[in-house]
């Protein structure tokens, strides 16, 4: 796969929405919710505390805090509110996941002593549909009705800067005293020959099937890709994936990836490791797909592609230069650590200048906007403790720094591994994949980081980013009862494996002393 | 040890020596990987070899005249061979492709030029270079051919702007995209490449690879972890570790060669814990490591659907494992932990005689598979990269002949201390 990308946009362009297909009920609802067609944008204030450029999480979570502080808040967005994670993101993702997941039990149910019906077979529209009526439920948490019903002047339109301290929208001028950018980022498009004249679909599109595809191509092994490429197969999808690096998720542990990797093989997923695309060419039986390994050519003939290759930031068409705010088409807007951009009265949050792109990260980048451009607060974005999940099956979940990280900073590391085939919990409910591999600084038992992988990684991670945050070191974690059987347990069976090597020779001579005195 | 243990393993030495004996190449030296019909050379069964005549003419297997006339002979064949950008070379910058055919001695088929088997051979040819150290034309040939071949091989030109060495090349892509990420067999790897006299790598690149180590308490046994058995056991055929250690080991109080140990044990472990639920695993039988297995299928065995593998790198704790026991992996740790790997020998006559024939090698095999006997699957060849590390580590256990010798190799002390080794021997 090439690395050129097609994330540049004309400035002067006309933002082209998105539309959510099927035009059904469900999606009625939805845009009735997130961009109400009869919409009439309020007559501004004189002045906001903050404008919010940008409904999606980042923006609705800097809204709703100052709103419910008593400012006076502007919020404007372009298409939907509730941004990538509601309508094309986790949320829709998530739904597909799990109604892949019911079947894949089912596939695997004989394991249990359970004997499935002869046909087990996906019903991809009525999965779809199931996306789409909870997508639309979801959504009246992130309405323009509710936001305005908190006292946020919502806005639907293109944001453009006329002023430093002013910006654009729908014809109106909205004074800030602060304006926080929050306007996401979108999927690129590799610069592939023969993809665009072929079609693909992206995380923007993907949710718009009604029909499951025959055959579905996947560009890109990184979270969205993984996730998408089992979903889909167990769906009943004959998929193939296409990596250009030698593992899926390269950010992730070692053995992280492997395990992953052995999973789609045990699904049936086609794998193409350290494999470039070279070129795209639409045929009669379908779209057929270039591959280049080494040396090695061949080709796969698929239905549909998506293409999971990277993210690029929203910064086009808000003429970031009238307002003093630096930034670039890869890294998005510059902001310091306090999230501040260069212009002091203009901060950044989310996806737009966020190098790790999540909702969870938003929603806290969210929040140290909110502190320090209204109440002169100092909160760092280094200061935070980020935990994360790819929700493939095994789940695998990261917090804090992995062990190459730590080396790089000179921390001793040591880790405490339990395989998931070793609780009791995880060989009870047949989920033996994975393990718990916690990171502590030598000679201490401060955690440092953390790794999980199994199937429910991503519940199991919060108990270490917890304990991350309140500084709780595996001595103490040992002491804490957990529920048996339980797979957190694992957690607790390596803080017990912490607490062991605590036994030194010496006092192990004193203990069985002791205890041969006392008989 | 018993008369008989020492006895089982005399024979398991001796013939599994011969493999190398019978089946190398008069005219080129060139080793076979395995048994199987029409198999290439594998340039590291042939470092292996070379390592082996050493041993063959220490335990009179073999006269010493014979080794230095084979040794002659693989040692020109390598020296007169192609290295160029050729496809059909047998090599590039002093390197080695992988497999070459046993009769050209050409690269066969596509493989890659692998900087770890190249670097296995390299270890073989030093380790003919210390032992031959008589003068006669013989063994002062092949000291000259050694060093020639040693020094020819460009170690900084397999650093193509990566912080570590790439794992191999190949003419019609360059080189591979894989790097060495964790512990594993390379470290005779940059051994070789630190202590070269020319074109060595930078230490830099050392530091830059043991930053990707990961030291874990598994099973209660805290050790610098590597899933499958054999990258616990590569370096240390031809290194002593005992006693010396680099930087991570002193920050860990460990060596290498206890590390190797603990693996050993973890491994065990993993076998009486078996989790898979696999047939035959227990404290006198395991062994997971990379090699044949039974080869890509399915079968329903006991209730249970197992997917069996062919050649793959199994390892523990989170496989891949499909029930592939190695025995030779466990033997090959037997200078290690000799009281765990001795009783392996006697259960496996007594309960899976037919991966021991005539006592004679230590066939991996797998009794989950469906077969006709206890042993279910058993490897139908015998592979060249299994039988090596038999016969290097029985003598090392033995007498620590391999060890020993190659202490007195100035290349081997100099990058074990350019690698930031001291102590103990060094």
């Amino acid at each position: 796969m090439s690395t050129g990308v097609n994330n540049i946009m004309d400035p002067h362009s006309v933002f082209v929405a998105p539309e959510m297909l099927p035009r059904d009920a469900y999606n009625a609802r939805l845009i009735s919710l997130v961009h109400p067609p009869q919409w009439q944008n309020p007559p501004p204030q004189p002045r906001y505390n903050l404008v919010v450029l940008g409904a999606g999480t980042a923006g609705l979570n800097c809204a709703a805090a100052v709103a419910g502080l008593g400012g006076k808040v502007a919020l404007i967005e372009r298409h939907l509110m509730g941004g990538d994670c509601l309508n094309v993101g986790c949320v829709p993702s998530k739904m597909m996941i799990r109604s892949a997941r019911v079947l894949a039990d089912f596939r695997n149910a004989e394991q249990f002593g359970v004997r499935p019906p002869s046909l087990v077979d996906a019903d991809f529209g009525l999965a779809m549909e199931r996306m789409r009526r909870l997508r639309a439920r979801i959504s009246q948490h992130d309405s323009a009705a509710r936001f305005k019903e908190l006292g946020v002047d919502v806005f639907f339109g293109e944001a453009r800067f006329s002023a430093p301290n002013a910006v654009e929208v729908g014809g109106v001028t909205l004074r800030f005293a602060k304006a926080v950018i929050a306007t996401g980022a979108r999927a690129v498009t590799p610069d592939i020959p023969g993809l665009a004249q072929a079609g693909y679909l992206t995380n923007e599109t993907i949710f718009n099937l009604t029909q499951r595809p025959a055959r579905l191509l996947v560009i890109g092994g990184g979270p969205l890709g993984c996730e998408l490429a089992q979903a889909f197969h167990r769906l009943g999808s004959t998929v193939s994936i296409i990596q250009c690096q030698p593992r899926f998720l390269p950010q992730e542990e070692r053995e992280a990836a492997q395990l992953l990797a052995q999973a789609f093989q045990r699904d049936g997923i086609q794998l193409h490791l350290n494999t470039e695309v070279q070129r795209v060419e639409r045929q009669e039986q379908g779209k057929v797909v270039h591959l280049r390994k080494e040396a090695r050519e061949t080709a796969v003939t698929t239905d549909e592609i998506l293409v999971g290759a990277g993210r690029a930031p929203n910064v086009e068409r808000l003429n970031l230069e009238a307002a003093d705010v630096r930034y670039d088409d890869t890294i998005g807007v510059h902001v310091n650590d306090f999230l501040q951009t260069s212009n002091p009265a203009i901060y950044a949050a989310g996806d737009v200048c966020l190098a790790t792109q999540y909702t969870h990260m938003a929603e806290a980048s969210a929040r140290i906007v909110v502190q320090n451009a209204l109440f002169r607060g100092r909160k760092r974005l280094s200061a935070l403790t980020v935990p994360w999940c790819t929700f493939t099956d095994p789940e695998i979940a990261h917090v804090g720094l992995y062990v190459r990280q730590a080396h790089e900073k000179r921390i001793p590391v040591k880790t405490f591994t339990v395989p998931m085939n070793d609780v009791d919990r995880a060989i009870t409910d047949g989920e033996e994949g994975g393990f718990v591999k916690i990171h502590v600084e030598a000679g201490s038992d401060r955690i440092l980081g953390a790794t999980i992988v199994g199937r429910h990684a991503g519940e199991m991670i919060n108990e270490i980013s917890l304990a991350m945050v309140a500084g709780i070191g595996l001595k103490t974690i040992s002491g804490v009862i957990h529920s048996y059987p339980t797979q957190a347990e694992a957690i607790r069976r390596a803080a017990d494996a912490y607490n062991k090597t605590r036994l030194t020779p010496l006092l192990k001579r004193f203990a069985t002393r002791w205890l041969a005195w006392t008989r | 040890m018993t008369a008989a243990g020492e006895e089982d393993l005399e024979q398991l030495q001796r013939n599994s020596f011969m493999y190398f004996a019978t089946l190398a190449s008069s005219t080129n030296g060139l080793i076979p990987d395995s048994t199987r019909q029409d198999s290439p050379a594998s340039i590291a069964t042939v470092g292996f070899g070379l390592t082996a005549y050493t041993i063959g003419v220490s335990r009179s297997y073999m006269t010493r005249a014979e080794a230095a006339e084979r040794t002659v002979t693989t040692l020109r064949f390598f020296s007169e061979s192609v290295q160029s950008e050729a496809p059909d070379a047998t090599g590039h910058k002093g390197f080695y492709y992988h497999f070459l055919d046993m009769q050209s001695g050409r690269r066969a088929a596509d493989c890659e030029l692998s900087l770890i088997d190249s670097s296995l051979l390299l270890a073989g040819i030093l380790a003919a270079a210390t032992f031959f150290d008589g003068d006669v034309p013989a063994e002062r040939q092949i000291r000259e051919l050694a060093d020639r071949l040693y020094r020819r091989a460009d170690w900084c030109w397999a650093l193509p702007g990566r912080k570590t060495v790439a794992m191999g090349w190949k003419p019609e892509c360059g080189f591979l995209n894989y790097d060495w990420d964790g512990y594993t067999e390379s470290m005779i790897l940059y051994v070789l490449g630190l202590g070269a006299p020319m074109h060595a790598l930078p230490t830099r690149v050392y530091g830059a690879w043991t930053s990707t180590y990961q030291w874990e308490n598994l099973y209660g046994y805290e050790f610098l972890y590597a899933a499958p058995l054999f990258i616990h056991q590569f370096s240390h055929l031809w290194i002593d570790f005992r006693g010396i250690q680099d930087d991570f080991m002193r920050r860990m109080g460990c060596d290498y060669f206890e590390n190797s140990r603990r693996a050993t044990y973890a491994q065990r472990e993993y076998a009486i814990r078996n989790p898979g639920g696999f047939k035959g695993y227990g404290a006198r039988c395991f062994g997971t490591t990379a090699g044949e297995g039974p080869g890509a299928q399915t079968h329903r065995v006991d209730g249970t659907q197992r997917q069996f593998e062919g050649y793959t790198a199994r390892g523990i704790p989170y496989g891949p494992d499909d029930g592939t026991i190695s025995p030779w992996a466990a033997l090959a740790s037997l200078p290690f932990a000799p009281e765990i790997v001795l009783p392996t020998l006697p259960y496996l006559r007594e309960n899976f005689p037919a991966t021991t024939h005539t006592r004679a090698f230590q066939r991996s095999f797998n009794p989950s598979f469906p077969g006709d006997g206890a042993a279910g699957w058993i490897a139908p060849e015998l592979c060249g990269l299994e039988l090596g590390p038999i016969v290097l580590m029985i003598e090392n256990y033995r007498s620590g002949f391999v060890w020993k010798l190659m202490r007195r190799c100035p290349y081997i002390v100099r990058g074990l201390q350019q690698a930031g080794f001291s102590g103990g021997w060094l």
